[in-house]
């Protein structure tokens, strides 16, 4: 009677635990070891988070044949099929995805295997990586700098890998420029001009004398600290961590939360705690009071434009360059280490991010700021390139001049975590929540919950 | 002779373990495996370093310490805390309904449906009715607007950035979600009261209330001790509610993070090590409770003789 008892027990509490510790075991190390680029495959394999490179890539490469019915495979004329493996970005389901199937690439078959992804600049250099050799420096594939002269620098610099090779390629730039409601530039400063507006708001301090008359018209300057906060981190003096073990917050950063706070206080920002929210989008609506977003080129289309559609505010917009310059998100191609396909890759990347009419369809047709200065720069010029959301403005022209300065270099495979987790823990003190010193230890403590190899290594505030 | 023995030792026995054999090997390799694997990994250094993976190092009790001397207890707070929001209201509201259904002088119409009812929100996913919320009660949300359009409040109400609010609506959502639930198993209680004791009562002239107080409740404790204890254990695990209307955050400042809520943060960062030593604390926490529960549903003293035997002791002494 006893044993079955502690049997019994044993067996409840064991299955409570058995709920409990759902996902608890596995994981497997090691890194591509022996694994060689070849070529011949019948199957490319693509890994990517939506289908946006999928349709341009369908619509717009010239090997492609034919799709099948649904569209999930596209067939090269030289018998080759194209698969596209799509997961989400949200909560780094692409990435946990990606990493499975390249860690496991020295094992599986070779139609199996990744043969290019897809990655975006927050966590790129995670994969440029050399020492864990996922993915192939474009040297390799017989991509030479002349192929991609015309490129914007900050796209191949942010694909550099300490070892000075580049491992990626880009089809599109995303510099953000400062889009702005010309009804309300028109009530306060007499004149919706982007000319005059620039001037305006050409550094920080004209920003914010533009902001004080805004606030007197009863007027916000911009939606919500989220909205700045792209500015200020892309204008970093130094990476994120230092030896992979110190984090060291900039300057900047703690200038962005004692701005951000004095603009809650005084009125300048309209607070909203977060970008892509109900708030954030009726800010965008055409019964806002605010004045200006920070965007890139996409966000036209993508946040701007829905929200103002078949509304008297649908052509009320138009952009000129923000206060200090910065960019926002961007596809980088990139060709995975060990695949069977890598004429093909090669051939892929080389088209789509640097043949001059394939480019210049995707900036006619897309929007796109498409990735090859000279054109940018001829397009910038020609009538034809008005947007109707801008009241008929061609934008290309100050985001080419931005795209030229954007500087990278600073960039690491800690942004997208870093940024993530301060603006978190600092919502709790915009919202006057907590403490500064607070804040600042949230900060310390959720940085080493997301990358465990920094306990220990402490935090440098400025 | 012993060709005859052979044959006497025919066993039937071996197709009982045959049969139970597939639930054993499933077991093993679903829950056994992985949880012995989750104790030895909480002993290691053990985590994902961008693509690279640290470890297993063996480092003993370290992850238990670093554990120990984070903010866990606030996180065990927290936990207690929403379930108590939501199970002070759900016990109270479920006694009452399931005292009003089963009372056979109140004839309450199309008490099937209401069952139906109040148990409907229980049939919708956690994360559904969480997103559900979120949207609710967003500061530019119906909610607000609703109150702004009465005049009730001047400016919108940020309900997710204050720890009561955000509390409440987690508390609200557990209450609204379980109370059918709940209802339901004390009518099965209260109905396996015998009739005749409320009859008697009634004669007596005894009011509904002291009917509720005297009768009803001393009748239906031990359900209500089970109810009880399997809800903290629930409670323990919460953690979808919470974690998809702060968007895993628990915010503000980590007020709403519940247990499993942080256990999800270190498996975000494949940190297998203190993820696992996490696991092994809230397995201890569950096994006592379990250990509560198993206790109270094995009678050790079914003709009531020990319980007698201590009295006399007792009575002797004095």
């Amino acid at each position: 009677m006893r044993k079955k008892r502690i049997l019994g027990l044993a067996l409840a509490s064991v299955t409570a635990l058995g709920l409990l510790s759902g996902c608890g075991g596995g994981g497997s190390g090691g890194l591509l070891s022996g694994t060689q680029a070849s070529d011949g495959g019948k199957v490319l394999n693509i890994y990517v988070w939506n289908e946006e490179f999928q349709g341009k890539f369908n619509e717009n490469y010239p090997e492609v044949e034919r799709l099948s019915n649904d569209k999930s495979v596209a067939y090269l004329k030289d018998g080759t099929e194209v698969h596209w493996i799509v997961n989400p970005t949200q909560d780094g389901v692409y990435q946990q995805k990606l990493d499975e199937a390249l860690l496991k690439q020295g094992r599986a078959a070779a139609d199996e295997r990744v043969d290019m992804f897809l990655v975006e600049a927050d966590y790129a250099l995670k994969y440029v990586d050399p020492e864990v050799n996922v993915a192939l420096p474009i040297s390799q594939l017989g991509i030479t700098d002349a192929d991609i002269a015309n490129q914007y620098r900050y796209t191949l610099e942010a694909m550099t890998g300490s070892d000075g090779e580049i491992r990626g390629l880009s089809y599109q730039a995303t510099p953000g420029m400062l889009v702005y409601r010309r009804s309300i530039a028109q009530a306060v400063l007499g004149t919706d001009d982007p000319e005059v507006v620039g001037a305006a708001v050409a550094d920080w301090d004209k920003f914010y004398e533009t902001a004080g008359q805004m606030k007197e018209a009863g007027y916000y300057m911009y939606s919500g600290r989220a909205d700045t906060a792209r500015v200020y981190s892309n204008n970093v003096s130094a990476p994120w961590v230092k030896n992979d073990k110190t984090v060291v917050v900039d300057p900047n950063m703690m200038n962005w939360v004692e701005r951000s706070m004095e603009d809650i206080a005084s009125g300048v920002s309209h607070n909203v705690p977060g970008q892509w929210n109900d708030e954030w989008n009726k800010d965008m609506g055409p019964d806002s009071k605010v004045f200006c977003f920070f965007l890139p080129a996409w966000g036209l289309d993508v946040c701007i434009a829905p929200n103002v559609k078949d509304t008297a505010a649908a052509q009320d917009w138009a952009v000129c360059p923000s206060p200090q310059s910065f960019f926002w998100g961007g596809t980088w191609l990139v060709a995975a280490n060990g695949t069977d396909n890598a004429s093909q890759v090669r051939d892929i990347m080389l088209t789509m991010t640097a043949d001059r009419e394939l480019l210049r369809t995707l900036a006619l047709n897309y929007g796109e700021m498409s990735n090859d200065q000279p054109l940018m720069e001829e397009l910038a010029q020609s009538p034809d390139f008005g947007i109707d959301l801008l009241g008929g403005q061609n934008y290309i022209g100050v985001l080419s001049d931005v795209a030229a300065t954007v500087d990278l270099s600073n960039i690491s495979s800690y942004d997208q975590g870093c940024v993530e987790e301060f603006q978190n823990t600092f919502g709790d003190y915009f919202n006057g929540k907590i403490s500064l010193d607070k804040a600042k230890a949230n900060f310390e403590m959720s940085i080493t919950e997301r990358y465990p190899w920094l306990v220990g290594g402490g935090v440098e505030w400025p | 002779m012993e060709k005859q023995n052979i044959i006497k030792s025919v066993s039937y026995a071996k197709w009982g373990y045959i049969f139970i054999l597939p639930f054993f090997l499933s077991y093993a390799i679903f829950s056994l495996i992985p949880l012995a694997d989750t104790i030895r990994n909480s002993f290691y250094e053990y985590y994902a370093f961008g693509l690279k993976t640290v470890g297993p190092n063996w480092t003993g009790l370290s992850n238990y310490i670093s554990l120990l001397s984070s903010d866990l207890p606030k996180y065990a707070w927290n936990t207690f805390v929403m379930w108590v929001l939501g199970f002070v209201p759900q016990i109270i509201i479920s006694l009452v309904l399931a005292s009003w259904f089963t009372d056979a002088r109140l004839k309450i119409r199309g008490k099937q449906f209401f069952k139906v009812v109040i148990y409907l929100p229980n049939l919708i996913m956690a994360s559904a009715f969480a997103m559900l919320f979120f949207a609710l009660f967003s500061n530019a949300g119906p909610i607000n607007s609703i109150l702004l359009r009465m005049g009730i409040v001047g400016e919108a109400i940020r309900f997710m950035e204050s720890t009561l609010g955000a509390r409440t609506l987690v508390g609200l959502m557990n209450f609204l979600m379980w109370f059918g639930n709940t209802t339901i198993m004390l009518m099965a209680a209260i109905m396996g009261i015998n009739p005749s004791i409320f009859e008697a009562a009634e004669l007596d002239g005894c009011t509904h209330i002291q009917k509720f107080f005297r009768i009803t409740l001393p009748q239906i404790k031990p359900l209500l001790t089970y109810t009880l204890i399997t809800s903290l254990i629930g409670g323990l695990q919460m953690f979808d509610v919470p974690q998809i209307l702060t968007a895993g955050k628990g915010a503000p400042d980590r007020t709403t993070m519940t247990l499993i809520m942080y256990l999800n943060k270190h498996l975000q960062a494949k940190n297998y090590g203190i993820a696992g030593a996490l696991s092994v604390f809230l397995f201890i926490i569950s096994a006592i409770l379990c250990w509560m529960v198993f206790k109270m549903n094995t009678d050790s003293d079914p003709d009531g003789s020990k319980s007698a035997a201590r009295r006399a002791r007792k009575g002797g002494k004095a």
